[in-house]
């Protein structure tokens, strides 16, 4: 072994079989869909998706040709004796690539921009539903204005779980009398959702895999975010910031209803 | 070589020195050297650590309820979990892949390879090491405390890790005890990175002019003022953090605070500013891992291509604009953490820009082998390991360099198989290129290649299975730092992923026995090494393996030319080390002129 000519034969082709190997069990899993991200259930989420498949066809044939280039470079260029070709570099090709790289990954981001400006920058729409989602160690809160239309005032010296308040209801606000509060997000379905989140310790998150949709709650502010589910279901609401050591059990599920079932919720929440 | 006898510091102090004893000659040195060494061997105990915590970790995911001896309950609880996960990040990215590459090989070869005879400050020097081995030690002290290590990762977000333990176990004594070691660690980054710049810019030898230096030198260059400029702005956040903690203050606090039951007085501070702060420094960071890899695997590529590396300067360019970016988008970590939206399409543009230096990097890598006369010794495959990697896990943040993309896969596994790949394993490609590629030059011998070979294959191999596959269980929503998979039901699905990223992880660290060995045993019993074994053409090449203390032997080298002057038209043999006179074989300036 130690006295194989410098470039033998055997390190490149063992070398360039791995990288075809790396390349194609990629392809294989991506293509098979084998762990593929759960359907979307909002408008958001099917452009989310659409930006990733974009995203996923770019990068994956630079992947193609990076590995497999370096695979074949590996076994063309192995030495067999020739003269290296003396070259210092190329500025018109070294130009080409870089306005190349600069002109895709500028351009996806600008594509992706939709996607996001959707759910972060725009307004709620007239008639949107309104729902406050509040984190604490290690559980989701959420609360509903009530008849009303108006969230009642809180006050974190008030909080007391036990007692049925934890949020910390101020029992002085009548704007908070009819305030409906659940440990499960109810939405209707095809309605505009304005979601205000915040937290009362620690810096948790909101994630629903479906709307594609991370958040995370930070104490002392109020964040909001919008989407519009199109698709009934329940599906599984997780914490996705590290919040302490029950993080992996802060768990909540959001239920996508018809208009019906959501005035039927809400009336039996108020009865309550 | 030329000789031009210059006085040296550095052979005073080993003169002197020698007779001191062992003590003063390998423990307590001023020596640039024995103290990169240092550096180089503690990296080596903190990333033995490191992996066994990874791998208790990965163990736990597959196997939550399996009875350990080894914990005092038995049976692993989630803060034990969590406190292998913090521990496990803070000792790899600061006592690993800062500390080794930089630190260690920056401090062996940055003066060789300029051709000086020490850092600019031996003193200086010898404090930044100590200070990084105290910082190491105070660090994993928090494991041995009541409440254990930190619970916080190692991004310690307040107020989890700004309330005390309140807001969980190990957010006591566990996390100040791991500020301060943190703390510790600034200070010694600080002073080391001015030492490099000072070097780099002071005490190259005549020729050695900035476009004749090796990239590594480059690499280094940048890293050090990188370092100095993130460690200090970490340093801040933790005084910050700090005071939070310990003097009542609440610069991460806001008002209003509930925990355990017990509302918290005062607030006005923003647990945002310290995201801000932190990843101001995080970011950075990640380059202050990878650039030395980029230096070294340049270095490496033209060697055992035996070509010059295809457009130097446009290398040396593109690390410099790593470096400049890389203090521009650290916002893309914090897409959703509740930053004005509009500023994260800012973030997310800046980022995609990086992109371009890296991939120019990356084609200039490619174009450096094109045409070339590859030689396969193990070097050049940690290197050319390192470019499959740096090409997956840069390729792999493109998404989350989109905030929309990030919205999904921010906090899932997607998170944990990008960066590991892009910073981690390319780095550690990077630190095991460079160990193979320099032992010669360190001990006097090379390492075994049979082992070599096999040491890369199976953790080439190993490491794509560990990661690979990590990549799908983020897709499909699987939540980093989540204790076990009962949660939430969709998670059991993803277990079988688990379950073979762990068999992986345990095989590729065994196959880092076979590293470990042949490191030990080629130190005593390796095959002597010549000086110049590689047919190199830097100047640490120039000088016997080891070096004599004063590094040149009282002959100081001039430099003539650039730093790969490899397969020259009209040269005699196809290497033409930067020292030699052009009137030793070396062609003359009209036919050098016609070569380019």
């Amino acid at each position: 072994m130690r006295h194989r000519a410098c470039g033998s034969a055997e390190p490149a082709f063992v070398l360039a079989i791995l990288l075809i190997l790396v390349v194609s069990s990629t392809i294989f899993i991506f293509s098979a869909r084998l762990y593929p991200a759960p359907r979307p259930i909002s408008r958001d989420a099917v452009l989310v998706d659409r930006q990733y498949n974009l995203t996923l066809y770019a990068t994956g044939g630079a992947f193609l040709l990076a590995q497999l280039g370096l695979a074949y470079a590996a076994l063309r260029f192995r030495d067999r004796g020739q003269n290296a070709r003396f070259v210092r570099g190329n500025v018109a090709l070294e130009i080409l690539w870089s306005s190349l790289t600069l002109f895709v990954f500028v351009g996806l981001g600008t594509l992706g921009r939709r996607a996001w400006a959707d759910v972060r920058f725009t307004p709620p729409t007239p008639g949107a539903i309104h729902v406050e989602g509040t984190t604490y160690q290690f559980a989701f809160a959420f609360r509903y204005p009530g008849a009303d239309g108006k969230f009642g005032r809180l006050d974190p010296s008030f909080i007391n779980p036990p007692a049925g308040n934890p949020l910390g209801l101020d029992p002085n606000d009548p704007a908070g009398a009819d305030d409906i509060v659940v440990s499960e997000l109810t939405l209707p379905v095809d309605r505009p959702i304005e979601l205000v989140l915040r937290s009362e310790d620690v810096v948790h998150n909101f994630f629903v895999r479906e709307l594609r949709l991370q958040q995370d709650a930070v104490p002392g502010m109020t964040i909001p975010v919008h989407f519009t589910a199109d698709q009934v279901g329940t599906f599984e609401i997780v914490c996705t910031q590290l919040c302490g050591l029950g993080h992996h059990k802060m768990h909540s599920l959001l239920h996508v209803v018809s208009q019906s079932e959501f005035d039927a919720f809400l009336q039996r929440a108020i009865a309550q | 070589m030329s000789s031009e006898p210059r006085p040296s510091s550095a052979a005073v102090q080993a003169g002197s020195g020698g007779e001191a004893g062992l003590l003063r000659r390998y423990l307590f040195s001023t020596d640039h050297k024995i103290i990169g060494l240092q550096y180089f061997f503690l990296a080596l105990a903190a990333v033995t650590i490191g992996m066994i915590l990874s791998l208790c970790m990965r163990f736990h995911l597959v196997w939550p309820g399996a009875h350990l001896p080894f914990l005092a309950g038995g049976i692993m609880t989630p803060e034990q979990y969590l406190a292998l996960v913090t521990m496990h990040g803070t000792i790899m990215v600061f006592f690993v892949v800062t500390t080794a590459p930089q630190n260690g090989f920056g401090n062996y070869f940055l003066p060789l390879q300029i051709g000086a005879t020490d850092m600019a400050f031996p003193r200086l020097n010898m404090l930044s090491f100590w200070l990084t081995l105290l910082a190491f030690l105070v660090v994993l002290s928090a494991f041995f405390v009541p409440g254990g290590a930190p619970i916080s990762g190692w991004t310690a977000y307040p107020p989890l890790s700004g309330m005390g333990d309140i807001t969980g176990p190990g957010e006591g004594i566990g996390q100040s005890l791991w500020l301060m070691g943190i703390l510790i660690f600034c200070v010694a980054s600080l002073l080391g990175s001015i030492n490099f710049i000072s070097t780099t810019i002071d005490l190259r030898a005549p020729g050695m002019t900035l476009t004749r230096l090796p990239l590594t030198v480059w690499a280094w260059f940048v890293t050090a003022i990188l370092s100095l400029l993130a460690f200090a702005v970490l340093f801040a956040a933790g005084i910050l953090l700090a005071l939070d903690r310990l003097a009542g203050t609440s610069f991460f606090l806001p008002a209003g605070l509930v925990v355990s039951g017990q509302l918290e007085t005062g607030g006005g501070g923003s647990p945002l500013l310290w995201q801000h702060l932190f990843w101001f420094f995080g970011h950075p960071e990640v380059y202050i891992a990878i650039l030395p890899g980029m230096g070294v695997v340049s270095h490496i590529l033209a060697n055992f291509s035996r070509k010059p590396v295809f457009g130097y300067r446009t290398m040396a360019f593109a690390l410099c604009a790593i470096g400049f970016l890389g203090f521009l988008l650290w916002g893309h970590h914090m897409f959703v953490s509740g930053m004005n939206p509009y500023s994260s399409l800012a973030f997310s543009v800046l980022t995609l820009t990086i992109g371009v230096p890296s991939a120019v990097k990356t084609f200039n890598w490619l174009g450096t082998l094109w045409g070339g006369k590859l030689q396969f010794q193990t070097p050049m495959l940690f290197a050319l390991g390192f470019i499959s990697f740096f090409v997956t896990g840069g390729l792999s943040g493109v998404f989350l360099a989109q905030p929309a993309l990030d919205s999904t896969l921010h906090a899932t596994y997607y998170v944990v198989a990008h960066f590991h790949i892009v910073m981690g394993v390319a780095a550690i490609f990077g630190i095991f290129a460079a160990t193979y590629y320099w032992f010669p030059k360190m001990f006097g011998r090379k390492m075994n290649r049979a082992l070599g070979e096999l040491h890369f294959w199976l953790t080439f191999l190993g490491v794509y299975s560990i990661f690979l596959p990590m990549h799908f269980v983020g897709i499909a929503g699987g939540i980093r730092r989540y204790a076990d998979s009962t949660g939430a039901n969709y998670l059991g699905a993803l277990q079988p992923l688990h379950g073979f990223m762990t068999v992986a992880a345990f095989l590729t660290a065994a196959a880092q026995l076979i590293f470990f060995y042949n490191l030990g045993r080629s130190m005593s019993k390796g095959e002597p090494a010549s000086a110049n074994p590689w047919n190199a053409t830097s100047l640490e090449w120039a000088i016997a393996s080891p070096p004599p203390p004063d590094n040149f032997a009282g002959c100081f080298p001039t430099v003539y030319r650039a730093p790969y002057e490899y397969s020259l038209p009209a040269c005699p043999q196809d290497f033409l080390p930067q020292h030699l006179p052009p009137e030793h074989g070396a062609p003359s300036k009209q036919e050098q002129g016609h070569a380019s």
